[in-house]
């Protein structure tokens, strides 16, 4: 990293550590304010969640300070845990099994090793072209007809999901910056801030003013919780403007769109969740579900945020 | 002097029982659910579900390590001495207490073996099917072995212990495990009661076992996806 860049990420760090702490100030005193005795589950909701952020801002700077082989291990580790939380749940057949072995032990770490390479027109066809027929294939020689097409329209789903979208967060890195600048890693706090910020404040103001819900049989989400949140994340977004190539009003447009998506993707995963009939995916972080989770509107905003970047300010 | 030789060959035992935990946790992120009992080390046994020779270590794997100290599996000699490399990993890792399968050609009886374990203050891992269960039901009828035990040990405490989702991490047959979540539930204890027979009582604990697989998800119960068209 160039020292501009190293200012900027070290800049960015105290930022984040000053809202953490902002926070953490903010949970405690609500929880002091309450009498002896008794709690408060939505402020016992917002601690918790104080503290997940706590841990991913701490490995998402370790990551960061080990430079480009450490953000893409991390999100290779992320893209793991997601996808062996995904088969938990998924339908699937003792003929799949090779199939489910290839896709989380060779097709995963293949296409972070091509985002790692930086082979754009590989990593962005390797699974929905390449692994997508060849892990039919596998799974058709093995024989058993029984729900194959569901079977294997669930596996797909979930290597898409868990693998092919999360690397697109790394897949930031190989953007080319238009002044020549090695800053591209600071996109990935960029899109992370404003996602979290944005879906913070979609909970809060949905919670004291939202009225009309968006789909009422799946989630608590409401329209004005909704544009809270993107109104919020557009807002993070111009603040930060100067990490991105896009201006300010650039940056707060691409910042909405990411929330937005974001937003409308833990509406996809909650309408999963209830087929599924599971509350949460996993118990990976206590309290808190799996990473799943954690990660659903990062996962529906990363892809996008990514392609619209390059297309847009390539 | 014999301790001080062996001392290179227990550590060399304990650094291989952390790294098994370790790939036991990076493959299915195992978890023990404590739903009847809390994790203490009392004298416990705990009899399990088999599908898999992975069933074993995950339960090792989630007990706590000042429980995993003074646990040890029963495990079938047969298996455990076949190679060197198993007689290390069995008796020396997992300090199994082995016993011989093979009524016709052994010279101990394996109850003495476990009872022995019992009395030096041992809790157990055993699994009461006997062999690996490959049908479609849930559980293969119990061997008389937890009844005997139940008997002669009253005071200890017989935990069913649901192991779940073996079935699909790693088949038999297939080589590479999947990478997909374990958990390991924990039941209410239960003992032999005064004048019950046998087979009452292994019925009972079956039933107790049962009770902790999770309920089949309703796409699950569906034979095909077969959707309501709107």
């Amino acid at each position: 990293m160039t020292p501009d860049t190293t200012t900027d990420v070290a800049i960015l760090a105290l930022a984040v550590t000053g809202i953490l702490i902002a926070f953490t100030v903010i949970g405690e005193s609500l929880r002091m304010r309450l009498p002896q005795g008794q709690t408060n589950p939505v402020v016992e909701a917002f601690n918790m969640r104080v503290h997940t952020w706590w841990g991913l801002a701490i490995l998402l700077t370790l990551a960061i300070l080990a430079g480009r082989i450490g953000i893409i291990l991390l999100f290779a580790f992320a893209s793991f845990a997601a996808l062996r939380e995904f088969l938990t749940f998924a339908r699937k057949r003792r003929a799949d099994h090779l199939s489910l072995a290839l896709a989380c032990f060779v097709i995963l770490p293949l296409q972070y090793l091509f985002v790692g390479l930086d082979w754009t027109a590989l990593f962005t066809v390797f699974i929905p072209v390449y692994a997508f027929l060849l892990l039919l294939i596998v799974s058709a020689l093995r024989g058993d007809p029984t729900g194959f097409v569901g079977r294997v329209a669930e596996t797909q789903w979930g290597l898409m999901i868990c693998v092919f979208c999360i690397s697109h967060v790394p897949a930031l890195l190989t953007y080319d910056m238009p002044d020549g600048s090695d800053r591209s890693i600071l996109l990935i706090v960029f899109l992370a801030m404003v996602i979290q910020l944005g879906d913070v404040a979609e909970y809060y103001a949905g919670r004291k003013f939202g009225k009309r819900r968006v789909a009422k049989e799946l989630s608590p989400k409401t329209l004005e919780g909704m544009a809270c949140g993107v109104l919020t994340a557009a807002l993070i977004g111009a603040v930060l403007s100067w990490v991105t190539p896009f201006g300010a009003l650039g940056a707060a447009a691409m910042a909405a769109l990411a929330s937005l998506t974001g937003m409308l993707g833990s509406l996809v995963f909650a309408a999963i969740k209830r087929d599924k009939g599971v509350k949460d995916w996993s118990h990976l972080i206590p309290g808190q579900g799996g990473l799943l989770d954690q990660l659903d509107s990062v996962i529906f905003a990363a892809p996008v945020f990514y392609h619209v970047t390059v297309w847009v300010f390539g | 002097m014999t301790d001080l030789a062996s001392l290179p060959r227990r550590i060399a035992a304990r650094a291989v029982g952390h790294a098994l935990a370790f790939v036991a946790r990076f493959i299915t992120a195992v978890r023990a659910d404590w739903r009847g009992i809390e994790p203490v080390a009392r004298q416990r046994v705990y009899f399990a579900n088999h599908v898999s020779n992975a069933d074993m270590p995950m339960i090792w794997t989630v007990l706590p390590s000042h429980m995993r100290r003074q646990t040890r599996p029963v495990a079938a000699a047969d298996y455990w001495l076949k190679t060197r490399l198993r007689a290390f990993v069995g008796p020396e890792v997992f300090n199994c207490v082995l016993i011989d399968r093979r009524p016709d050609a052994r010279t101990s009886d394996p109850m003495e073996a476990i009872l022995a374990a019992l009395d030096e203050g041992s809790s157990l891992i055993i699994f009461p099917e006997g062999n690996r269960n490959m049908t479609d039901d849930p559980l293969l009828p119990f061997r008389a072995g937890l009844y005997n035990m139940g008997r002669a040990r009253p005071h200890v405490d017989l935990v069913p212990t649901w192991v779940a989702n073996l079935n699909e991490i790693m088949p038999k047959g297939e080589v590479i495990p999947l990478p997909l979540i374990c958990t390991v539930t924990f039941g209410a204890p239960i003992h032999v009661k005064e004048g019950e027979s046998k087979d009452d009582f292994l019925k009972r604990a079956a039933g107790a076992l049962l009770e902790l697989a999770p309920k089949p998800r309703p796409d699950e119960a569906r034979p095909a996806p077969a959707e309501q068209p709107q």
